[in-house]
Parts: structure tokens; sequence; C-alpha cells
């Protein structure tokens, strides 16, 4: 037992990304651990994609992907909370200007 | 885009009804549209016993993989194999339906699986065999399911539109399952002493097994070609021996398809008329 959990252990974990029949950009479904990208395809594969949810599949190492971290929350993204005038709401919108 | 749940966007565009319950929407049904009238100079009883035999391979390899559940060395590998018992399961249901409009009696797809006996079923016996490890699993796998592959891209043009139907939902299916019985044979074989040693061992096992697939329907070209590329990729010999007597096809069986059955049909005959 020790011995599978340390192999186990040994096998990178994977970010997984499906892209939905309909959607637009890649969504962020989940993780899971594979010996080799081409596993972790697969594996995406049986496991997100087996209720018909996906028409694409990304996997990368997680270690790969740099994300901010809870200490950097205020510097990063407190001092946007005041900046109202960033919103493009101070413009009249003509009636005939569709999707907007 | 609802990002607040992955799988809110992911079934977004699918507003009506329950159907969000159920993440994936937008499933198709293989025969819709189909006819199933069988055409003018179809052999009713050929295309039935077709339909019964490709149907029993199914059924038996379904229930084998459906072993595996809960006991395969890692979890994502438990589900690959499940889903693959399961589009199995699929094509066997189909096939037996097909089976019941054209044979005659009108059964429906539960009295062949589970109201008939061992003698009656025609499954070829590398289906049979019990799991054994993980190599073998992949090593039947591979032959299987290229040997069905084959078979089922024939079937594509069956006189019966039904059949060829199945056929060609069929082969979608087969192409994943040969390719990740191809990845695991090539990963062991290329793999660790030990990892080789028992992938070698499966496919000795599979090997006297081959000459019955062929008799069943020959497709020694295009699975030895498939072999051939996957051995060599994994390193491993070709898988050879000296072939058995006798025929699934033919109602020879192997001591281990009784058994298996009988596990499969217990509960269906403990109460026949359960609905679930």
């Amino acid at each position: 037992m020790s011995t599978t959990q340390h192999q186990r252990d040994d096998w990178p974990l994977y970010e997984v990304f499906v892209r939905g029949k309909r959607g637009l950009n890649h969504v962020h479904v989940g993780s899971l651990h594979a010996a080799d990208d081409r596993m972790a395809l697969t594996h995406a594969r049986d496991l997100y994609t087996r209720r018909n949810e996906g028409v694409s599949i990304w996997a990368v190492r997680s270690e790969h992907i740099a994300a901010s971290t809870r200490d950097e929350k205020d510097p990063f993204f407190a001092p946007s909370a005041d900046k109202v005038y960033r919103h493009p709401t101070f413009y009249d919108i003509p009636d005939d200007v569709p999707h907007i | 885009m609802s990002d607040d749940h992955v799988y809110l966007s992911l079934a977004e565009g699918h507003e009506s009804g329950d159907e969000r319950w159920a993440f994936g929407t937008g499933f198709e049904d293989p025969l819709y549209g189909v006819d199933t009238a069988v055409p003018d100079g179809v052999d009713t009883a050929e295309l039935a016993a077709s339909c019964l035999a490709l149907g029993d391979d199914a059924l038996v390899s379904t229930q084998r993989l459906a072993e595996w559940t809960t006991r395969a060395p890692e979890l994502e590998e438990e589900v690959a194999l499940a889903n693959i018992g399961l589009d199995l399961l699929g094509q066997a249901r189909l096939l037996y339906a097909r089976c019941g409009q054209v044979d005659g009696t009108g059964r429906g797809e539960d009295a062949y699986a589970y109201f008939r006996d061992a003698e009656d079923f025609r499954p070829v016996r590398l289906a049979e065999l019990p799991n054994g490890d993980f190599a073998f699993c992949v090593a039947r796998l591979l032959v299987l399911s290229s040997w069905r592959l084959a078979h089922f891209h024939h079937l594509t043009a069956s006189p019966d539109p039904v059949l060829a139907a199945i056929a060609a939902k069929g082969v979608k299916e087969l192409t994943y399952h040969r390719q990740y019985a191809a990845e695991w044979v090539v990963r062991l074989g290329d793999g660790t002493e030990e990892s080789h040693r028992r992938m070698r061992a499966a496919l000795e096992q599979v090997g006297p097994y081959l000459d019955e697939l062929f008799t069943a329907y020959d497709a020694q070209e295009e699975v030895a070609a498939v072999l051939r590329q996957v051995t060599q990729a994994a390193g491993l010999p070709f898988p050879a021996g000296q072939s058995l007597p006798g025929a699934g096809r033919d109602g020879d069986h192997t001591e281990h398809l009784a058994l298996l059955l009988a596990e499969l049909q217990s509960v269906a005959r403990a109460h026949p008329e359960a609905t679930w």
C-alpha cells in the first residue's frame, strides 16, 4: 500500500479545462494525476467529458500555472474597487445600437 | 457566461426543462430516422445470428470490464474501463433489440441478456476469460477492440440499415477503446522490468485465441497490422501460440461463461418482473 501510494504521489498533478459545445472559452473543471501529458488527456476525457460536456480539452501541469497568492489580494485587487470611472457607464448609448 | 459554476456554463444554452440536471446535453439517438424495416433480399436468420453473436461479445466484455470497478490500479483507470464497458453495453442493447425484431420472436433485449442459458450464448472465448491482471485486461482489450473495429467498419455497409447505423456508432467508440488499450500496452511493455514481463505474459495468453476471432470474422490483416505496430513500439514479441480448437460461435465455451452469466443474470431471474 505504501509503495502504491508513493508511486501515485510521483504522478504530477494536472489542471483540466474543457470547452463545452456552445461555450466560447475553456473552463476549468478540475484536476487529476497522470504520468504524462498524453495520459492526462485520456484521463480528462474519461473523467470530465463522459456526460457529453465538451468538444475540446486542455490539460496543463499545475506547476506550470503562475497564480496570484492570497497575500497579494489587497495590493492586486483592492485598488480597482473604487475606480468607478473605469467602467464605461458615463456614455449615453443611442437606442439603435444593438448588443450593448 | 455563468462562471460561478463550471457545469452551468458548460450547459449554458440548454435552458429548457430538466436537461440542465444532466450536465451533458444534446444526446443523439443513433437510430434516429433509421428505417427499421428489413430490406428485401436480406437473410433474416443470418442477420439475427450476426446481431446476437456481436451482442454476446459486447455483453460478456462489459461484465468483465465492470468487474474492474473498485479493483482497478487507479481511480482514473477504473472510470475509463467502466466507460468502455458502458459503450459496449450500449452496443449489446441495440444489437439484441435488432435481433428481436428480425428473428421472429419479438423478444426484447432483456430476454437475450438475462433469460438465455450459457449454451445459447455465442461469444468468442477470449471475451469470457477471467480478468487476470491489468496487463491481460489491456492485451485482451487491444485485440478485441481492433478485431471488432474492423468488423464494424465492414458492417457500416451492411444492407440492413439498422445494423449499419449501430456499426457506425460503434466505430467511434471502438476507435477510442483500441487507442486506450494500445497506449497502455506500449506503456507497460516499454516500462519497468516487471511491467514488461507481465505485458509479455498477457500477450502470450491472448495469442491462442486469435484464430478463433479470424474464423468468426476475417480481420487478420487489420488486427495483425495493429498488433505489429503496438508490439514494436512496446518492445514486445508479436502474440503467437498454438491456436485452440473449437469456437465460441459454435457454442464451445470455457467453463468461465456459465459462472459469469450466473452472476450477471441472478437479480433479473430472482425478480423477473422487476423494473428499475
